[in-house]
């Protein structure tokens, strides 16, 4: 399948000015640019992000004493919770969404391309929105009543922007195919990119009917959803786990996508691949409640069927449906003649930190644990979010050819798709077992372990991550400008 | 000197249209029909938390509607019936469009934007009529915000009427598909406002 060249479609030479440039950019149609914009802003949020969590980490080292005010800290959990989500998860999903999509399916454009560039526009004035509140002590919980108005204006403008990309996402899927290509057979990428955009357009908008009452009681009344500190209780959940599943559905397709071209065959049970895939989505039932599903072992035989039901349905649901589809992706590498692909590495490697992420939450989900309220969600947030990145890294250096031409090496793929395994790890993993320490403070805890340790060795996870990051955009910048020209199409694989 | 044809092959069948805003709509009235239930079912949660109180009837009741505010019934009857009849225009206007007849798809079409805009003045009248202050009380509080944010959805479907007359009204009737889109919004936007309607006004 060849892509579309916009330009030679057209006949319309590009500018060459830089602000002819800009202005190309700016009122795009095209849905490589589109999607390049979501990229490129959600790496900047990234970099927030490892910033957030190497501060945070560095400040828990010695929780005797602090470096940072209260409300900062406040704010820096918060910035840390919403973005990971809202900056980095969300529109990395839409930007290579968008970006690939419409060339997968042989569309020679997205449908309702305005409106997807309308999605990038409001997600990110929103994010100036919610970063700038968060700076002015704006965020949940945050001190000054104008700037959590900001934010929960600044969130409320996002979500519509997204729920407005997903609705451009889901109806190129379904009505801008190649005459010929069903449904069932688009590409698996394209296919886990459809199931999230249909999971983001029902349950984003669940998000935005709370939000709506959280804002104008906080604005007008502050009688009935608890001010600043209610913000988490009633908005908390659409950025927390299970809905964050929902935001890493594509970076488990691109796993799907990538196993069988690895392995050189077609993708054996590939019907079971989709509804693996799908059974990911199932985590929008959970969310949509807006109600944590715990199992509590105890009472009666129904009063245990009564808890068992809800919390497998909503937790472990999801999880299924990434191990369906990670066993598949196994199946097809041992039954063909595997030869190592660049890509397949770090979306391997992304794809099981999600497991782990995901496993965390199913954990953390049973009461007798006693996780809840301690840095566990926070390792799990970790997990997923970081995750996701080393599949977007994958991803950028799969598709990197279809979108500017060239070429990504090899070696470097692999080295940071590897190194960025480490830092996860490292960033994560300490908090899975210093359930002690509580979560959204940095001081005065104080529990039997090698607390010290544990901090010093998340903040040097973060910091890593930091430089993997670094890496990366440097990598990706030098391969559009003078990497090595690709040959044919990454589809000429398939 | 002879010449030779070319048997060419025939064309293939054409593929069936797919209607892209008729699907664009129908996600955009999955995702409201989302935002509204949503909307209600938090206002059935703070309703049920309510504490009882004795009615005048002597029955016990959730003490969610306080007692000195009084719902202007009539009006909010009139908006759910007119929002039925919203429906029977926007459904005449795909009618017309397949006939193509333009003068009688953008009468329908204007009727079915005046609708639109008498239901949010009778909102508006509602709001005066009920004398109430945002910031009164918990019910207070909520009941503006669902009942704005359906008079925002109210807004959409009345520029989209407009727009959509300014399509008839130039003769642009080759795609019917948008006025069949039209017409989806409205039976969602009337969907949607029949059951707050039920829950809100109603129910109380």
């Amino acid at each position: 399948m060849n892509t579309v060249n916009p330009t030679a479609a057209t006949g319309v030479a590009p500018p060459s000015n830089l602000l002819g440039v800009v202005a190309n950019w700016i009122t795009t149609t095209d849905h490589k640019k589109i999607g390049r914009l979501f990229v490129g802003a959600s790496a900047l949020w990234m970099l927030i992000i490892v910033g957030v969590g190497i501060a945070l980490g560095v400040e828990r080292i010695a929780p005797k004493s602090s470096i940072l005010n209260a409300n900062s800290v406040t704010q820096l959990f918060a910035m840390l919770r919403t973005g990971a989500s809202f900056g980095v998860l969300l529109p990395l999903s839409l930007g290579f969404g968008i970006a690939v999509v419409p060339t997968q399916i042989g569309s020679r454009s997205l449908s309702f391309a305005r409106l997807a560039m309308f999605g990038f526009y409001a997600w990110i004035i929103a994010s100036g929105l919610v970063i700038g509140s968060f700076i002015a002590n704006g965020g949940p919980g945050g001190g000054d009543p104008q700037m959590v108005d900001l934010y929960l204006l600044g969130i409320g403008i996002g979500v519509v922007g997204v729920i407005a990309a997903s609705v451009s996402l889901l109806t190129t899927v379904l009505t801008s195919r190649r005459t010929g290509l069903s449904l069932l057979d688009v590409p698996m990428f394209s296919w886990s990119v459809f199931v999230g955009a249909i999971s983001a357009v029902l349950t984003l908008p669940v998000l935005l009917s709370s939000l709506i009452y959280v804002a104008v009681d906080h604005h007008y009344a502050r009688l009935v959803f608890g001010g600043n500190e209610g913000i988490n209780t009633w908005l908390g959940w659409g950025f927390s786990q299970p809905q964050t599943f929902l935001y890493v559905i594509p970076a488990i397709g691109l796993l799907a996508e990538l196993a069988p071209i690895a392995a050189r065959i077609r993708q054996p049970l590939r019907g079971a691949m989709l509804v693996g895939v799908g059974l990911v989505s199932t985590a929008m039932f959970g969310t949509v409640t807006q109600t944590p599903h715990m199992f509590v072992w105890g009472g009666t035989l129904t009063d245990k069927a009564k808890s068992a039901i809800p919390y497998a349905w909503f937790n472990l649901l999801p999880v299924l449906g990434v191990v369906v589809v990670t066993l598949l992706a196994l199946l097809a590498i041992q039954k063909g003649t595997t030869r190592l692909i660049a890509p397949f590495v770090p979306t391997f490697l992304g794809v099981g930190m999600i497991v782990v992420g995901m496993a965390g939450n199913a954990v953390q989900m049973i009461d007798s644990a006693k996780l809840t309220g301690s840095v566990f969600e926070e390792a799990a947030v970790t997990y997923i979010t970081y995750g996701a990145m080393l599949c977007a890294w994958g991803a950028i250096s799969y598709f990197g050819p279809a979108l500017w031409g060239r070429k990504i090496p090899d070696a470097s793929v692999i080295a940071l798709g590897a190194l960025g395994l480490f830092a996860t790890v490292l960033a994560a993993a300490p908090y899975y077992f210093a359930k002690d320490q509580a979560a959204g403070v940095v001081s005065d805890f104080d529990y039997s372990g090698p607390q010290t340790v544990f901090n010093s060795i998340v903040s040097f996870g973060h910091v890593l991550m930091g430089v993997c990051l670094l890496s990366a955009i440097a990598i990706s910048i030098k391969s559009l400008r003078s990497g090595e020209v690709a040959s044919g199409t990454v589809w000429s694989d398939q | 000197m002879s010449t030779t044809t070319t048997q060419a092959l025939p064309s293939g069948a054409r593929p069936a249209p797919r209607s892209s805003i008729l699907v664009a709509t129908s996600a955009v009235a999955a995702a409201g029909t989302m935002l509204m239930f949503g909307m209600l079912a938090m206002w059935l949660k703070f309703r049920d938390a309510s504490s009882l109180r004795e009615s005048a009837r002597g029955k016990m009741i959730h003490d969610w509607l306080p007692a000195d505010i009084k719902i202007p019934e009539v009006a909010t009857n009139t908006m759910a019936i007119t929002m039925v009849i919203a429906c029977v225009m926007a459904q005449w206007a795909v009618y017309s469009t397949r006939r193509n007849d333009s003068s009688h798809a953008t009468l329908a079409l204007a009727i079915t934007s005046i609708i639109g805009i008498a239901v949010i003045n009778a909102q508006v009248a509602v709001y005066l009529q009920m004398e109430m202050g945002l910031t009164d009380g918990v019910y207070q509080t909520m009941f503006y915000a669902i009942t704005g944010t359906m008079m925002v959805l109210l807004v959409t479907g009345v520029a989209f009427s407009v727009v959509t007359m300014f399509r008839a009204v130039a003769g642009r009737l080759g795609d019917s598909s948008v006025m069949s889109s039209h017409a989806l919004y409205w039976y969602f936007l009337t969907a949607v406002f029949v059951v707050l309607w039920f829950v809100v006004y109603v129910q109380k």
